[in-house]
């Protein structure tokens, strides 16, 4: 039980830092929402071409928005060296971890959130028909690049360059994931069910989630002592 | 009991040696000062013994356990250069936050009455961003404290300390050796460190020097140890 409290203790920290200085919230709302905006007066689509290119659309801009958000989540601990304070406390790297993770994953889902009623409204979708299942495609997929991010943010910290350091490393990593959020996602948005050839991209994202929170909770450890 | 153990610690950054075979112990419950110039791998050491870090070669052992076990760290008191606390949150937000993170029951309660004893308890509620330097380091005082450590282990803790913030210090640090605690002070602040260290450690370019008990000669002339030892 102490894992988790001491995970939703460090989830709590960021979040409560994050709301009072909504530095990397509202950059990332503010480029999600401009990019769906200039993407939707640059080439004003058709109900097809949205039907075809509405899941890429979003999910790039998600990762994109993302970015920005997973790229604070370690680098917020290096002012005054509380990194340090963090790693010699009782908690185990997997709690500091799953900590971040989760408030990583509440600021990427609330951005997804703010963005897709823009998203319906700027380009006349209505994206709710399917809610359920797109609602479980947006959070399993939030989550796998939440678990990455956060990994890759542990690895990037101490980089110099870890502002462009970070998107490289991780998209790479991230393709199934996204591949699998954006063969849902289109047709969910234009109000079609899940049928058996998108189920089999929900269990590639299932899997994805599984095999690297797994992973991430293993090796994480090792990443936080020089 | 030895509280901490060093056994030919060696600590590479690339090819170079920033610790090159340090063995040494410390007694619980004594306050070790942990001497050198700068560059002379004090940090570098204390970060091996907090956890931080691993030694290239050679073992550390605290309260004897590893480093790096979550028992062993729930019993030690870490404070470095960084003072380790939040901006963004205030004081009585920092330390529940590391109450809660050490599993200590009544967190709110120990916060309250370490800010009360380092003299923030009318700042409870202010920002840490408002704070000053001086007020910074006593909330990171009062983190490292707040669970009563059996080892306290102190990286350059007077700097930037006010004559009221340094006398605070060293009551502090003289009520934990008084109840039987050990305390390893890493400075080259030496007239306040040797004021409190029942021994010393002299670290020269990555080697130990000296280690010994402090003696009354260095208390007359806190630069005695280093022209001993060719450090003048």
């Amino acid at each position: 039980m102490s894992f988790f409290r001491q995970a939703l203790t460090v989830a709590a920290k960021d979040l409560r830092s994050e709301l009072r200085t909504k530095e990397a919230l509202n950059s990332s709302v503010a480029f999600a929402l401009v990019i769906l905006l200039l993407f939707g007066f640059a080439f004003e689509p058709t109900e097809e071409q949205t039907r075809q290119i509405a899941g890429g659309l979003l999910w790039l801009v998600f990762a994109f928005a993302g970015a920005l958000i997973l790229n604070r989540s370690f680098a917020r601990e290096l002012a005054n060296d509380c990194l340090d304070a963090l790693v010699a406390a009782p908690l185990s790297g997997a709690a500091l971890f799953l900590g971040k993770a989760l408030a990583n994953f509440v600021l990427l889902l609330a951005v997804e959130l703010i963005s897709l009623p823009v998203f319906g409204v700027f380009y006349d979708v209505n994206w709710t028909r399917q809610l359920g299942p797109l609602m479980l495609v947006v959070l399993l997929a939030t989550w796998g690049l939440t678990v990455v991010g956060t990994l890759f943010s542990a690895l990037t910290v101490n980089l110099r360059l870890r502002e462009l350091m970070l998107p490289m490393l991780v998209y790479p990593v991230m393709v199934p994931a996204l591949l699998a959020a954006i063969q849902l996602t289109s047709p969910l948005v234009m109000g079609a069910p899940l049928d058996a050839g998108l189920l089999l991209w929900l269990r590639l994202l299932t899997a994805f989630d599984i095999i690297f929170t797994a992973l991430t909770l293993v090796l994480v450890e090792t990443l936080l002592v020089r | 009991m030895k509280a901490v153990e060093a056994a030919g610690i060696w600590k590479f950054y690339g090819d170079f040696p920033a610790l090159r075979e340090v063995s040494f112990g410390v007694q619980a419950g004594s306050c070790l000062a942990l001497l050198g110039r700068n560059g002379a791998g004090k940090t570098t050491l204390w970060s091996i013994l907090a956890g931080l870090s691993r030694p290239g070669r050679g073992l550390a052992r605290i309260l004897g356990g590893d480093p790096r076990d979550q028992r062993t760290r729930a019993r030690v008191g870490v404070l470095g250069h960084g003072v380790g606390v939040y901006d963004e949150l205030s004081a009585l937000e920092n330390l529940e936050v590391f109450g809660r993170l050490y599993r200590l029951p009544g967190a709110r309660r120990r916060a309250l009455a370490w800010l009360e004893r380092t003299g923030l308890e009318r700042v409870r509620d202010a920002r840490v961003r408002e704070f000053s330097r001086g007020m910074r380091q006593r909330l990171a005082l009062a983190r490292a404290f707040l669970h009563e450590p059996a080892l306290l282990l102190l990286d350059e803790p007077f700097t930037s300390l006010d004559d009221r913030a340094v006398a605070l210090l060293q009551s502090l640090v003289r009520e934990a050796i008084t109840a039987g605690r050990t305390v390893v002070l890493s400075t080259h602040q030496l007239p306040e460190a040797l004021e409190l260290a029942t021994h010393v450690a002299l670290l020269v370019r990555g080697r130990l020097a000296y280690a010994g008990k402090r003696d009354s000669e260095m208390l007359r002339d806190p630069g005695w140890l280093y022209r001993q030892y060719g450090e003048a």
